[in-house]
Parts: structure tokens; C-alpha cells; sequence
């Protein structure tokens, strides 16, 4: 299926579950929850860009998610604090705290990449967790979106499109949803994505072959920061109260590496079958027994199929069909030698 | 212009500090410096050997140092079944990297919930003679909170050393580092020997947990700010040296200490990690190897 | 997004949701060891639903957990006498952890999906005002527990603050510290202060407050920083003000980091002239026992202590039920900072309730603006913003401890009024190198 295509139905997709889901479901906590779950499509496959896609494990999810998060914080507060020097400016909309939001988690992406350009593998990984710690430092002691005490963020009044406003948070996060896995299936089919997974198998042999694998590094650290921020923009219109101790959440490091790992690497339909299981495992376990609980089961899920099932469900399910079709190529085999 | 006074027990107290650092950073040392396992839920073993201390003193009125004696064998067992596991799972396949990271990220994560749902968030502490008194030195404090763990590290350091380069299996851990082939050819197996090796590697983590604990009182997820420091100071210190380790260790304790009493707790988190950075972007000891 | 039951150390955590549940269980029964042999109808009905978080593990469950008990008390009393409105209450929690992230999810939770009558707010200035924007949202009408001035920000009309700090919050915290200090000013020299606060909200706002009040005393601050919620070693700090050898100390703390600040400035052995002035901690009993002599000299505020001033209508027989079942439920066990606050809490709304015979959010908050209300903490009236008309804030010294028992500290020893006139018990002894500790 051509790209163009693709996108079309998978917004048309999005599109009907959006109109569906409004119809029918009118308990609010619904949207609540559904929220969260698309939120960590977006994430994974973000994720997936730089992970499974290039090679690169990042475990700095959540400071491109909080940046994200706190540019929204910063356009929101940005009206009153301009009126102040009798500037007036409307509020600024959703929509465009969600771009602002992924250009700037993208610039730390690029920042990133250059970073830890010639760093291998592990190296990379601790760096991007240490990447994550600096930040959340810079913000705790940033006094004007809250530092340690955080900062509340009341929802306007009105939901453009009319309905609540955790509808329209949700069919926000849907429409995310929809953008990112599009990119990612263009990446996976594109000589970009080629190259990336050039990187993946052996970098050394890569750049020996004459792949430009410094640029296509910086450019898979910016896409998979950027998605990233734009998946935390609406954050903080989601809770309401953001503070760095949650928005950095090491929660969302583990869960955007986890449902990846769990659904499978190789495709872009592995995230998203990893954020709908799990996601909506940890939304249940939430509501009827804790939310530590559904912390610890992601934990031990990440652990298990990393050492059983490394290529993750979508893994399992192509061995299976592997398997499948040789028992009936030798089924076939036999009948014919018999015959 | 800066207090003397106040400037000199900054750096005393970094000292102190640096020396419970290194009794934290040693097992890394061994586990990602020699045998090239990126171990970094080390810190959920020092928050267990926390722990261990803090449930057996709670029960039984005893020193919590000799708990993290006692307790060595116990954590060079699970050390080793964890290695096991590894083996099996990732070195076996080939297929370390992303894997064996996962791996122990998964378990970093499984043991801070864990604790969380076993002890709650609550903040645990123990209870000894030497914590709250301080040895005044005219004018140089010496909290006996930081001064014990500091000189009990600094011992343990010096003992492993010994064993690393007199005792036989502690030469061949040096060696499989070097040369697993050339081990092979010794009749050593490297495998055997880097299961001891992880084993010692997470032993320590009993000693430097019970260091931890008197220190200051814990919570499971404190263990996050250590994955940074443990890093920093491991990679600071050129990976496998002890010496330089130690150096290293010192040296954030007291850039920390100094930017905590001039500029504010608030900022002390971000010197480890910052180091960290620095030190990899500019002296990657990746692809250039080491 | 919680749903957790936290248990303390000792409880297995598996007794722990037996334990709540069982609670709410006697909260349908009338309990017959508390109220006078007086025949009455039992509740029957729906119950009335109340939704909060409390913060039963983490820095503020020290105080929290006999929050609880305290409503908990309540609501059996009141079902004891025949509910409200003729229904039997019923009260839904969950542990907050003293997590403010937390909170919007529970209150979301607890009005979308357990679709609660009433909601009211947890314990502390840093757990109620995440619950703000989604009250407000919703509309309800909301109570707060111990809130330093939440309200300066939203100003919602439906806010009330079950809290004595008066019209203007936060100068009034520390304005009987300040006190002290004028009063001592010439006396001892006291010229400079050195001030550390907490990274949270009601400790930043107490110290903006004291900013205030220090401009007003006429005093230099020579040093002024704050600290993150999970710092653990005060070491640097303390140094640090002791370098610049400050008149006056002025901390401002939750009760972990009080603990904290408290056994740093005993290690150091911190010389100084005032020390005190915002402290959250050394009210609550388990603190005092376990710091026992070190909090000789130090000055904070307090809201209520068994004097005879104090003693207003059924705060004594209420505590007597409190410290009854304090041991075995592990909380508090004198009870004395939190527990007639949250009791008094819910005889406000309980009021409310039965007198606009109905579960209206607008009309219950309309009574509670125009009456005033005889609570077992006194008369209670709200006025602008939703704070109490006049403050009534006590300023504290600790002073002679010796031991660490609980007998130490009870009926208030230990803890001397030192101000305002009204309620005072004692002088301030000064300076506060010279205590004993």
C-alpha cells in the first residue's frame, strides 16, 4: 500500500473509532484512560524510531516527553505574563503547543545526537539517562513554570469542536496517533529506513560501505524527540497539576521500552500492539487494584519477553506462521514423494 | 568572599563522601569496567542491601554493619544466579546490547516497585551509637555517620585490590577481561570466572547498601540518583582502575559537596550526570575503545 | 489513578484493605461503647457518599493517618445518631502518598467513576491544591484540611479553608515568631536571619509570608535558599548558615525534612540566638518522641493543645475515642494536631448537609459562607476567599524535654504557649543555644 493511501485509511480508522467511541461511551473516565493508551502509541513508536528501527536504546523518554509538556506550560502562562508589558495576545491553542512542543523536543534531540555521536550502544543509553537528569534538574529550578512546586493549568471553558475537553484531548492524541504511525511505516519503506537498519546490524561495516550514519543518527534522535514532545504537549490540560517529580516519571522510560519490546521491534505494528495491551492492562489494574501494581507488572513483562520472546509478539506470531508454513512444506513434500 | 572554614569542611565532607561513592561505584567497576555487563540496576542491589539492613536491625538488635557482613554470601549467590540468567539469555545468543540492557532496566524497575509495595514510600532508617555524634577537629566536623562508612569502603576497596592481583581467580577475572581466548587455553573456564566475578561485583552492593542506610535514611526510589553517579565515576575513572576509580569517586564527592553548600542541594544531582556528559562526549570510550 | 490501600510497617499489607473496608462497615453499624444509652433510628437508605485522598504513607502520613481516624470517628458518630438526612455516610479514600501528582487522578476517579455526593480535600497545602482545578471543573464545593492559602490563585467561590490562619495567610504564620523577635530585638542584637525553606507549596508560602514580616522586623537576610522535598542530608546547608552566623534561623519545613533539619543542626552543633518559625513535624507525636531533647528551644506554630482556653464543646470526649483506638489502628497517639480539625471539618459539612436538607453543591456552599458553625475546635466562621474571619494561631516553644516517651509530651507538656496573650502558658526561653539539648 503506497503511503498516501495508508495515511488516508489509517485516518479514516482513527476518524471512526473518534466518532464511535463519543457516541456511545459516555462515561468521562473512558476518555480518561483511552487517553493514556493512545498517548503511549504515539511514545512507543517514537521509541521504536531510534530502538528498534536503528538500534539505539534510549532510556531518556521521559525528558523529551516533559519537554514537551513544559513548553505547553510556557505558551500557557505566556499571555498573562506578556499582558504585564501591556502586550496582548490571545491564549495560545492546542494544536499549536503540540508543534512548538515537537520542535523543541526535537532541537534536544539534535542536541542529543550531537552529544553522543560517536558513543556506542551502552554508552548511548546511560548518556540519554543522564540526559534526562540534567534536564529535570534545569526545570526544578526554573521558578517561572513552577520548579519543584509545580504548576496548575486550568482547562478553558470551551472544547473547540464542542464535547468535553477530555474528548478533545482524546481525539488530539488519536489524530497523533494516526501521524506517527504513518511516519513510521514510511521510514520502515524508505531508503531512510534502509539506512537505519544498515546502523542496526553493524554500524562499523555501515559507514565502511559509505552510509552517511552520523546524519541519519541525528536525524533518527530529532524524529523520535520531536514525536515524543508532541505526544507530552497536551499533558499538562490532561492533569491539570504538572510538577517534574511525575512529568519525568521514569514510568514513562520503562513503558515506551517495554510495549516495543513486548509487541515487536521490526514493524511499526509492533508499538502499537505493545501500547494496547499493556496500556490497557495498567489502565485496568489502576482503576481495580493499584497503580504500583501495574508498574510492577510492566516490569516483570519487559523482563520475561526480552528472555523468551525477544522479537516480541509480532516475533512470535511471524515464527509461528514460519513454522506453520514448513510443517506444510514438508507435509506437501511427503505427499509428493509418496505419490 | 567565601568562608574559609565553611570551604574547608565542604571538601572534608566531599571526601566522606566520595568514599562512600566509591563502595558504591566498585561493583560496576568489576561488572561493566572488566567483564563489559552493563549492570545498571546495580542500584536496586544497594537498595536491597538497604533494606537488609533495615529489616534485620528492625528484629534483631545488632550493629547494621555486621548485617552487611553477614549478608555478603547471600548477595554473591543472587549475584551469580543474576549472571546465570544473563549467560543463558543474552551472552549465549550473541545479541547483548539492546537486550541485556533491557534486561537489567526491567529489573531496576521490578525491584524499586517491589520495595514500594513491600515497605511503601516511607523513609527508612537505622538506628547506631555513631550516628549523630560528630569528631570536631578544631575546625573540621566529621560526622561519624560518614566518617565509619567512609573508612570501612575505603578498606573493602583495598581488599578486593589485593585479591584482584594476588589470588588466582582474581588474576584470571582480570584476565577475561583481556583475552577470554588466551583464559580458555589456561584451563580456566571464562564463563565460571565471570560468574564470580558478577557474584563479588553484586556482593558489594550488601556492604554498600548498609553504608547507604546509615548515611541517610531511604526510599526505594532514591536508587535512580545513583545510576548516573555510579556511571560517571566508573567511566571518570578509566573503567577497570581501582586507584583511579577512587580518584574519580573523591572528586564528584566533593564537586558535589561544594555545589550543594555554595549553590543549594537543588543542583547537586545534576553534577554527577553533568560529568557524565562531559566526560563521554569528550572522551568516548566507545568506538575508540578503551 | 490510586486505588491503594498503604499499610504501616507493622500491619501485614494484606490486613490492610481488611481493615478499610471493615471500617466502613462500622461506619453503617452504631457503635455501642461511645454514645449515651439514647434509643435511636438507624440510618437506612443510599448512603451519602464522601470522596478524599488522605495521605497515608509518605512525609505528611505522620499527621494524615489521624486525620483519617478523626473523620472516620466522625462518621460513626453521626450514624451513631442516625446519619444524615436520615442515610447512613459513607467515606471513600485513598492513599495520596503525600504525592500532589497523584491527586488529580484520585479525584477524577473519585467523581467520575465513584461518582461520590461530596468531596473534600486531603491533608496539606501540597495535596489539596492539585485537587483545584478538577473540583472546579466539577463544580463542587470543597473543604480543605490545613491549606495554606490555596485559594490566592483560583479564587473559587466554594472554597472553605478548615484552617485558623485568618484573612491573610501567609504573614500569619510566622507573624508570632516575628513577634518574639521584636520584642527581643534590642535585647540580644538581632540583626541578621538566615532562612531555608522546603521546595513545596505551603513552606514557600509560608516563607513569602515571612518575607513580610521580616521587612518589617527591620532584619538582613544573609542567607536564603531552599531545598528539594527529598533532600535527606541538611549537612550542607547548616553549614553554610552557620558560616554566616545568623541572629536568627528561620526554617521551613515538612515533617521529614524537619526531622532532618533538626538532627543536622544537633550533629553541627549550630550556634544561634531564634530558631524556628515554620516547622511541620514537631507537632505530631511520633516526631517528638523520637527527637525527644533535640527540639528544646526551637519555636513553630500550632493550632490547638489541651489548655484550658482551648477546651471548647466535645473536643475532650473526642479525643478520649481517638487515643482509645490510636494504638492498634498505629496512628498519633495523643491526636492533638490534626484529629479535632478533621473532626471539625465534618461537623461543618455535616451541618451544611442537614440543615439545606439536600446534597446541592451550590446551596451547601451558600450555607456555609452565611452561618457560623460551634465545632469541637471552637466557632467557626468563613470569610473572604474562603478563609476563617479572624486567625488563631498559636506560637510554640519546646521546652525541658527530657525523655522520649510518649508521657513526656502528654496534655501538651513540653509544648509551651508562648504567645498569643489569650492562650499563653509560658515565657520564651532564649537565646536557644542557651536550651538544654
Amino acid at each position: 500500500m503506497r503511503t498516501g493511501t495508508f495515511l488516508i485509511a489509517a485516518a479514516l480508522v482513527g476518524l471512526a473509532i473518534v466518532v464511535l467511541t463519543r457516541i456511545f461511551f459516555t462515561n468521562e473516565y473512558f476518555f480518561f484512560a483511552a487517553y493514556v493508551v493512545l498517548q503511549y502509541i504515539v511514545l512507543s513508536t517514537a521509541w521504536n524510531i531510534l530502538g528498534g528501527y536503528t538500534g539505539y536504546i534510549n532510556f531518556g523518554t521521559g525528558a523529551f516527553f516533559a519537554i514537551g509538556a513544559y513548553s505547553s506550560a510556557v505558551l500557557h502562562k505566556l499571555p498573562a505574563l506578556l499582558k504585564t508589558f501591556d502586550i496582548l495576545i490571545p491564549a495560545v491553542p492546542l494544536p499549536v503547543m503540540i508543534v512548538v512542543g515537537g520542535i523543541v523536543s526535537g532541537i534536544v534531540g539534535l542536541g542529543t545526537g550531537y552529544l553522543t555521536l560517536r558513543l556506542r550502544g551502552v554508552f548511548f543509553a546511560i548518556a540519554t539517562l543522564a540526559l534526562s537528569v540534567v534536564v529535570q534538574t534545569l526545570i526544578v529550578n526554573w521558578d517561572y513554570v513552577g520548579g519543584s512546586r509545580g504548576i496548575y493549568i486550568i482547562r478553558p471553558a470551551q472544547a473547540p469542536l464542542g464535547g468535553g475537553y477530555i474528548q478533545y484531548l482524546y481525539t488530539l492524541m488519536m489524530a497523533l496517533s494516526v501521524i506517527s504511525v504513518c511516519i513510521a511505516r514510511w521510514i520502515e519503506r524508505s531508503r531512510l529506513g534502509l539506512g537505519f537498519a544498515a546502523i542496526r546490524d553493524d554500524e562499523l561495516a555501515a559507514e565502511a560501505g559509505g552510509v552517511p550514519t552520523l546524519r541519519l543518527k541525528l536525524i533518527a534522535t530529532t524524529l523520535s524527540g520531536a514525536l515524543m514532545g508532541m505526544a507530552g504537549a497536551p499533558l499538562p490540560y490532561y492533569v491539570t497539576y504538572l510538577d517534574p517529580g511525575s512529568s519525568f516519571n521514569l514510568a514513562y522510560a520503562v513503558n515506551s521500552v517495554a510495549m516495543p519490546v513486548i509487541g515487536g521491534m521490526t514493524s511499526w505494528v509492533g508499538p502499537i500492539i505493545g501500547a494496547v495491551i499493556l496500556g490497557t492492562i495498567q489502565q485496568l489494574a489502576t482503576v481495580t487494584i493499584s497503580s504500583a501494581l501495574n508498574l510492577l507488572i510492566v516490569g516483570v513483562l519487559l523482563i520475561l519477553f526480552v528472555i523468551i520472546a525477544p522479537n516480541g509478539i509480532m516475533g512470535l506470531i511471524s515464527a509461528r506462521q514460519r513454522r506453520r508454513a514448513a510443517i506444510i512444506e514438508a507435509a506437501v513434500q511427503q505427499r509428493q514423494a509418496a505419490a | 568572599m567565601v568562608s574559609l572554614d565553611l570551604l574547608i569542611n565542604a571538601i572534608v565532607a566531599g571526601i566522606l563522601l566520595g568514599g562512600f561513592y566509591a563502595a558504591v561505584t566498585v561493583g560496576i567497576t568489576i561488572s561493566f569496567g572488566m567483564l563489559d555487563i552493563a549492570n545498571i540496576a546495580q542500584p536496586a542491589f544497594i537498595l536491597l542491601g538497604s533494606y537488609a539492613a533495615y529489616i534485620i536491625t528492625y528484629y534483631v538488635p545488632v550493629d547494621p554493619l555486621v548485617v552487611g557482613f553477614l549478608m555478603l554470601p547471600v548477595f554473591y549467590v543472587i549475584g551469580m544466579a543474576v549472571y546465570r540468567l544473563y549467560y543463558y539469555s543474552f551472552e549465549l545468543r550473541g545479541e547483548q546490547s539492546i537486550q541485556g540492557l533491557a534486561f537489567f532496566f526491567g529489573l531496576l524497575f521490578v525491584a524499586e516497585v517491589s520495595l514500594v509495595l513491600v515497605f511503601g514510600v516511607d523513609y527508612r532508617f537505622v538506628e547506631a551509637p555513631y550516628i549523630g555524634p560528630s569528631l570536631h577537629l578544631g575546625i573540621i566536623d566529621l560526622p561519624l555517620r560518614m566518617l565509619i562508612p567512609c573508612l570501612v569502603s575505603l578498606v573493602m576497596i583495598a581488599v578486593l585490590q589485593l585479591y584482584l592481583s594476588r589470588s588466582f581467580i582474581g588474576r584470571a577475572i582480570l584476565a577475561v577481561s583481556q583475552d577470554g581466548l588466551a583464559l580458555q587455553l589456561m584451563a580456566a573456564s571464562p564463563t565460571r570466572i565471570k560468574q564470580i566475578a558478577f557474584g563479588i561485583s553484586v556482593a558489594t552492593c550488601s556492604l554498600a547498601g548498609t553504608f547507604l542506610i546509615i548515611i541517610q535514611p531511604v526510599e526505594p526510589s532514591i536508587g535512580r540518583d545513583y545510576i548516573g553517579r555510579i556511571f560517571a565515576i566508573c567511566v571518570l575513572g578509566g573503567m577497570t582502575s581501582f586507584p583511579g576509580m577512587v580518584a574519580a569517586a573523591l572528586l564528584i564527592g566533593i564537586v558535589e559537596s561544594i555545589t550543594a553548600t555554595f549553590y543549594g542541594p537543588s543542583w547537586a544531582p545534576a553534577v554527577a550526570f553533568g560529568f557524565l556528559l562531559i566526560t563521554l562526549a569528550v572522551r568516548p570510550a566507545g568506538l575508540a575503545g578503551r | 489513578m490510586i486505588g491503594q490501600r498503604s499499610s504501616s510497617r507493622r500491619v501485614c499489607r494484606r490486613l490492610a484493605p481488611i481493615a478499610a473496608v471493615l471500617s466502613m462497615l462500622l461506619l453503617a453499624a452504631p457503635p455501642v461503647f461511645t454514645q449515651p444509652a439514647v434509643a435511636q433510628t438507624a440510618p437506612s437508605g443510599n448512603p451519602i457518599t464522601i470522596g478524599f485522598s488522605m495521605a497515608l504513607t509518605g512525609s505528611l502520613a505522620v499527621n494524615g493517618k489521624s486525620g483519617l481516624l478523626a473523620s472516620q470517628i466522625w462518621a460513626e458518630d453521626v450514624n451513631a445518631k442516625g446519619g444524615l438526612l436520615g442515610r447512613p455516610v459513607k467515606l471513600i479514600f485513598y492513599d495520596d502518598q503525600t504525592n500532589p501528582s497523584l491527586v488529580p487522578g484520585i479525584y477524577t476517579k473519585l467523581m467520575d467513576v465513584d461518582k461520590v455526593d461530596l468531596v473534600i480535600s486531603g491533608y496539606g497545602t501540597n495535596i489539596a491544591a492539585p485537587a483545584m482545578p478538577v473540583v472546579i471543573q466539577h463544580n463542587a464545593t470543597f473543604i480543605s484540611l490545613f491549606a495554606l492559602d490555596i485559594n490566592e490563585e483560583f479564587k473559587y467561590p466554594k472554597y472553605f479553608s478548615m484552617l485558623p490562619v485568618g484573612p491573610d495567610p501567609r504573614p500569619a504564620i510566622t507573624a508570632g515568631f516575628f513577634d518574639i523577635v521584636k520584642a527581643n530585638k534590642d535585647k540580644l542584637g538581632l540583626k541578621t536571619i538566615a532562612i531555608a525553606t522546603g521546595d513545596g507549596e505551603a513552606t514557600r508560602n509560608g516563607t513569602d509570608g515571612a518575607r513580610v514580616n521580616i521587612k518589617k522586623a527591620g532584619l538582613d537576610i544573609v542567607y536564603d535558599k531552599t531545598y528539594p522535598l527529598t533532600t535527606t542530608d541538611f549537612s550542607p546547608i547548616i553549614r553554610a548558615i552557620q558560616s554566616t552566623n545568623a541572629d536568627v534561623v528561620l526554617i521551613s519545613s515538612y515533617p521529614n525534612d524537619s526531622v532532618g533539619v533538626i538532627r543536622s543542626v544537633n550533629e553541627l552543633g549550630l550556634k544561634t540566638k531564634v530558631f524556628g518559625g515554620n516547622l511541620t513535624g514537631p507537632q505530631s507525636t511520633s516526631i517528638k518522641t523520637s527527637l525527644g531533647p533535640s527540639l528544646n528551644g526551637i519555636i513553630t506554630f500550632d493550632w490547638w493543645l489541651p489548655a484550658p482556653a482551648m477546651r471548647f464543646p466535645g473536643v475532650m470526649e473526642f479525643l478520649k475515642t481517638y487515643q482509645a483506638r490510636a494504638g492498634q489502628e498505629g496512628v498519633d497517639p495523643l491526636g492533638y494536631y490534626l484529629g479535632p480539625w478533621a473532626y471539625a471539618r465534618m461537623q461543618v459539612l455535616g451541618e451544611a448537609i442537614e440543615n439545606t436538607k439536600g446534597l446541592d453543591q451550590e446551596k451547601i456552599a451558600e450555607y456555609i459562607r452565611s452561618h457560623s458553625f460551634k465545632t469541637v475546635v471552637g466557632d467557626v466562621a468563613f470569610g473572604e476567599k474562603g478563609e476563617w474571619k479572624e486567625a488563631r494561631i498559636l506560637t510554640v516553644q519546646f521546652q525541658n524535654i527530657k525523655g522520649t516517651s510518649v508521657d513526656d509530651f502528654r496534655d501538651g507538656k513540653g509544648e509551651v504557649v508562648v504567645g498569643p496573650d489569650q492562650y499563653k502558658a509560658g515565657d520564651v526561653i532564649l537565646p536557644y543555644s542557651s536550651n538544654n539539648r
